[in-house]
């Protein structure tokens, strides 16, 4: 399975770190790959570190054990640095994205980076202008797709808006609300 | 594959295991479903009581105060005549035990999917098949579904395999907790029509319902009839791989897709093989497809069906082998490994030649199984097929059980 | 009210030959209850005397449809044969008019069954559960529940020297199950069948949960001669020690008041298992239990706005 992508989510509990494996995991789906989103269970409540996880590859994949070594990393909570091994496994070609406000020079620092590209972008600001919530997941979608290329960013966006309108057909807010929250991270995420 | 095979291009949908499983209940439309929280369960009956609570099914939903309730419900209203589901894990089966025996003995068809958690004590919440293993005399047949498809497929054929009239016994689909049952994946899923269309009207012979014709359920057996009735319980178990194959044989005309007692899996010419339940096989399938792509004579076999236990069929397929490893995910306490490897030993204990067959005891409360593990043991495998035996190191009961991934 | 000569239109629903010993009055109470049903009716019992009896392989004594499937489950197996009958009329499956009783004895009833029972009761299905209450587990060689006096000898509160029979009183499972909310309760005997009789029409006419608390005198543990069965039952309800009532939505009505109240050695006096509390030195037991029958009774009298 060389083609196979492995991601590992970190956020806190009630961040939405679980949902957004499993959002990204059906936008893969959705573009006819193969995936797997799964997270990671203890007995943490809100607020403690949790982290999450999506397989992604063209063909079938039959892999079941934990991902230790992920390609990519998405970091939903900047104050989980130094609380949580962040780049554990992450190899010197990997992809590290980061919702701050900060800029990516400080980060590069604290995590002792040694090649990894790392992007930031203000999911938390985004999505609270946007979907009027601090839930960062949504937006952290458009910022993976531009880092990463790992699906289609139009036919994503066409994919989502559809799930979002058979959902929420009743509230065109929420659907305009969360596309735009990933289109502006798509637009916003900086390589740093 | 039969030429008659539908070329139908399914949607495939995004289901986690424990959905996969809803799902299948929900297009089965069971006459009644009891219900009873317990990790990592729990979701598979939210989202049945979802689907209730919008009226997308006739279930009639019973949320009993326990497990032990739960089945005790299950077979009054199986006994009634009403096709009958529940769910559980763990405890929650640990619990309901005695009754497990009494739904197999009085030839009730309930179905359920049994989402596997190691059992206390320690209290564990994570995945290991030490809660469906220690059912595995209750008569009751159990399935193990590697991926959310085939919890999706095998809920499906439960129904036509328990109620199957040479049968008439419970089913049991287990799927591991966590692993498979919240993890997402890609499922082909079938029409409603269609679903129904292959799992047919329950008609049972008998019903408590049939007022007109009064049947006493659950009689006291003296000596001088227990034995014959114990004896014909047996009965069924050993046609029921002829059923359990019919009904594959039909879903796979059906629906595309093949089920068997057991995968092979690079079995063509193998010199050692692995035999392992569950989702520990897709793993080690990413294991063997490297090895064979090395030129290593390497297979695998994943165990299907446990109970009833296809001794011949796999002693057949097994015995011309230098070596097997039964990997069990559960600790028998027997003092020399796990369930599997004991019946799998004992199944090819007359044959010869017999391959060399060494037990792999892991992933006990959720430690995860690893590419690493499994090459492990066949590296052991090759080891054992060159010397007869395997190299020092690792943890070993009498050189035949190896405990691995534990931190001795 | 019940008019025999109805009743004994019916015809018998539990055919004799069972095994239950001689004297024992389940059998009265089983009949009886059956006998106030008009529609056809399903039952099931606990592991228990009644259910080992009337249904040793290969015979039965049930003319009716009936499952046995354990000790503490009655009511929870009851809940599903009725869950199916809800279903499968509901879906048109199914278009007869079937009532469901399930029959448990106090063992499993007020210790191992009280689980179940409670959960059935509080689902809120349409079953009637009937204790048949002999206060002791005599399935089993007569060993102490909840529901046995205090005072009373079993084998496992046995009178000795040093200790006089069983430590506590009763539970009151009568008084939880009102507690449940349920729309119907009652305590009942064999000894007043019409209001056996009656109270079962009332439970099976309800349109939800219903309990009965049925005294039940069992010839082997309470040790009396076979033949005295119901006077021992009647000298139960008429020493105020068993209080014929019924609880209706919430409301608690005397169904029965003894013109003359029998002191409650006079219900003991016949039973063995009692003897060692008309020993000298034991007075003071038979008095405590002596107040407390009437505490309770007036308890009931109260809520029964009788007092």
């Amino acid at each position: 399975m060389s083609d196979l992508t492995e991601i590992r989510w970190h956020g806190r509990g009630g961040q939405g770190a679980k949902t957004a494996a499993l959002l990204f995991g059906e936008a893969v789906l959705g573009q006819g790959k193969y995936m797997q989103a799964f997270p990671e269970y203890g007995p943490e409540r809100m607020g403690a570190p949790v982290q999450s996880f999506n397989r992604i590859s063209d063909g079938p994949i039959t892999l079941h054990c934990h991902v230790t070594e992920p390609s990519v990393v998405v970091v939903l909570d900047p104050t989980l640095i130094g609380a949580a091994d962040v780049t554990n496994g992450l190899p010197p070609d990997g992809i590290i994205i980061i919702n701050t406000d900060r800029p990516a020079s400080e980060f590069r620092r604290q995590l002792g980076l040694n090649g990894q590209k790392l992007y930031t972008v203000d999911a938390s600001r985004i999505a609270r202008e946007t979907i009027g919530r601090d839930i960062p997941n949504t937006p952290m979608l458009g910022a993976l797709v531009r880092a990463t290329k790992l699906v289609n960013y139009e036919d994503m966006i066409a994919d989502t808006r559809k799930k979002l309108e058979a959902k929420f057909g009743s509230k065109p807010g929420v659907v305009e609300g969360n596309i735009k929250a990933i289109q502006r991270a798509y637009e916003e995420v900086t390589s740093g | 594959m039969s030429s008659s095979v539908k070329e139908v291009v399914r949607k495939r949908i995004a289901l986690t295991g424990n959905e996969a499983a809803a799902w299948a209940m929900k297009q089965i439309n069971p006459d009644v479903v009891a219900a009873y929280p317990i990790t990592p369960q729990t979701e598979i009956m939210q989202i049945f009581a979802d689907y209730v609570a919008d009226g997308e099914v006739d279930t009639e939903l019973v949320t009993v105060e326990s497990e032990h309730s739960a089945m005790s419900a299950c077979i009054g209203s199986e006994a009634a005549g009403a096709r009958t589901m529940t769910a559980t894990s763990s405890q929650g089966l640990a619990l309901m035990w005695e009754m497990l025996y009494i739904a197999a003995g009085l030839r009730l068809p309930i179905v359920m999917p049994m989402v596997n958690r190691a059992l206390s004590s320690p209290i564990n919440i994570h995945c290991d098949h030490s809660d469906s293993m220690g059912a595995r005399d209750t008569g009751w047949i159990q399935l193990y579904a590697e991926n959310a498809q085939e919890v999706y497929d095998n809920v499906i054929q439960a129904i036509r395999i328990a109620e199957h009239p040479d049968l008439l016994l419970p089913v049991m689909i287990n799927l591991d907790g966590f692993i498979i049952s919240h993890a997402l994946e890609p499922v082909e899923a079938f029409t409603n029509e269609e679903v129904r269309a292959f799992i047919g009207k329950h008609k049972p012979a008998y019903s408590l319902l049939d007022v007109d014709n009064p049947i006493t359920v659950g009689a006291l057996d003296l000596t001088d009839y227990y034995f014959e009735h114990k004896r014909s319980e047996v009965e069924p178990m050993l046609h029921a791989t002829d059923v359990i194959e019919q009904v594959a044989a039909d879903f796979a005309q059906k629906f595309g897709r093949r089920y068997e007692l057991f995968d092979e899996y690079w079995m063509e010419g193998a010199d050692f093989a692995i035999v392992v339940l569950g989702s520990t096989a897709g793993t080690a399938k990413v294991v063997v497809d490297e090895l064979r792509n090395r030129g290593i004579r390497a297979g695998l076999i994943k165990l299907r069906v446990f109970r009833p236990f296809p001794h011949k069929q796999l002693a057949d397929v097994l015995s011309g082998l230098k070596a097997v490893a039964v990997m069990d995910r559960s600790e028998g306490m027997a003092g020399m490994g796990g369930p599997v490897f004991h019946e799998v030993r004992s199944a090819l204990y007359d044959y010869e030649p017999r391959p060399a067959i060494v037990n792999y005891v892991y992933g006990l409360g959720g430690r995860d199984i690893t590419l690493n593990h499994i090459n492990t043991v066949y590296e052991d495998l090759m080891d054992i097929s060159r010397n007869g035996k395997h190299a020092k190191g690792r943890t070993t009961v009498g050189d035949l059980v190896t405990y691995l991934g534990v931190r001795e | 009210m019940a008019n025999l000569k109805e009743m004994a239109k019916k015809g018998e629903f539990l055919a004799g030959g069972h095994r239950a010993c001689a004297g024992c009055t389940f059998p009265q109470i089983i009949r009886q209850t059956l006998a106030a049903a008009d529609t056809p009716v399903v039952c099931g019992a606990a592991t228990g005397c009644m259910e080992v009896t009337t249904t040793i392989f290969p015979y039965t004594a049930w003319k009716i449809p009936f499952i046995h499937s354990a000790f503490e489950n009655v009511a929870a197996t009851i809940s599903g044969v009725e869950a199916a009958y809800r279903s499968l009329k509901k879906q048109g499956k199914y278009d007869k008019d079937v009532r469901f009783i399930a029959f448990g004895g106090d063992g499993g009833t007020y210790d191992i069954g009280l689980q179940s029972l409670s959960g059935a009761m509080e689902r809120g299905h349409r079953m009637l559960y009937i204790c048949y209450n002999n206060e002791a587990y005599m399935n089993t060689g007569v060993q102490r529940s909840s529901a046995t006096p205090k005072g009373a000898h079993t084998t496992t509160s046995p009178a000795g020297t040093v200790e006089k029979g069983k430590k506590q009183f009763s539970k009151d499972l009568t008084a939880i199950m009102v507690a449940h909310n349920i729309p119907y309760a009652a305590q009942a005997s064999p000894s007043h069948w019409n209001d056996l009789v009656t109270k079962v029409q009332k439970a099976l006419a309800t349109d939800g949960p219903s309990f009965m608390n049925v005294i039940m005198p069992c010839r082997l543990g309470w040790a009396f001669n076979p033949e005295h069965g119901i006077k021992i039952a009647r000298d139960a309800v008429n020493s105020c020690y068993w209080p014929l009532y019924e609880v209706v939505d919430g409301q608690y009505k005397l169904t029965y008041k003894p013109r003359e109240k029998l002191p409650v050695r006079e219900f003991f006096k016949e039973q063995t298992k009692f003897r060692h509390l008309f020993q000298p030195g034991n007075e003071h037991l038979l008095a405590e239990v002596q107040a407390e029958v009437d505490r309770r009774w007036e308890k009931v009298l109260k809520m029964c706005e009788q007092a």
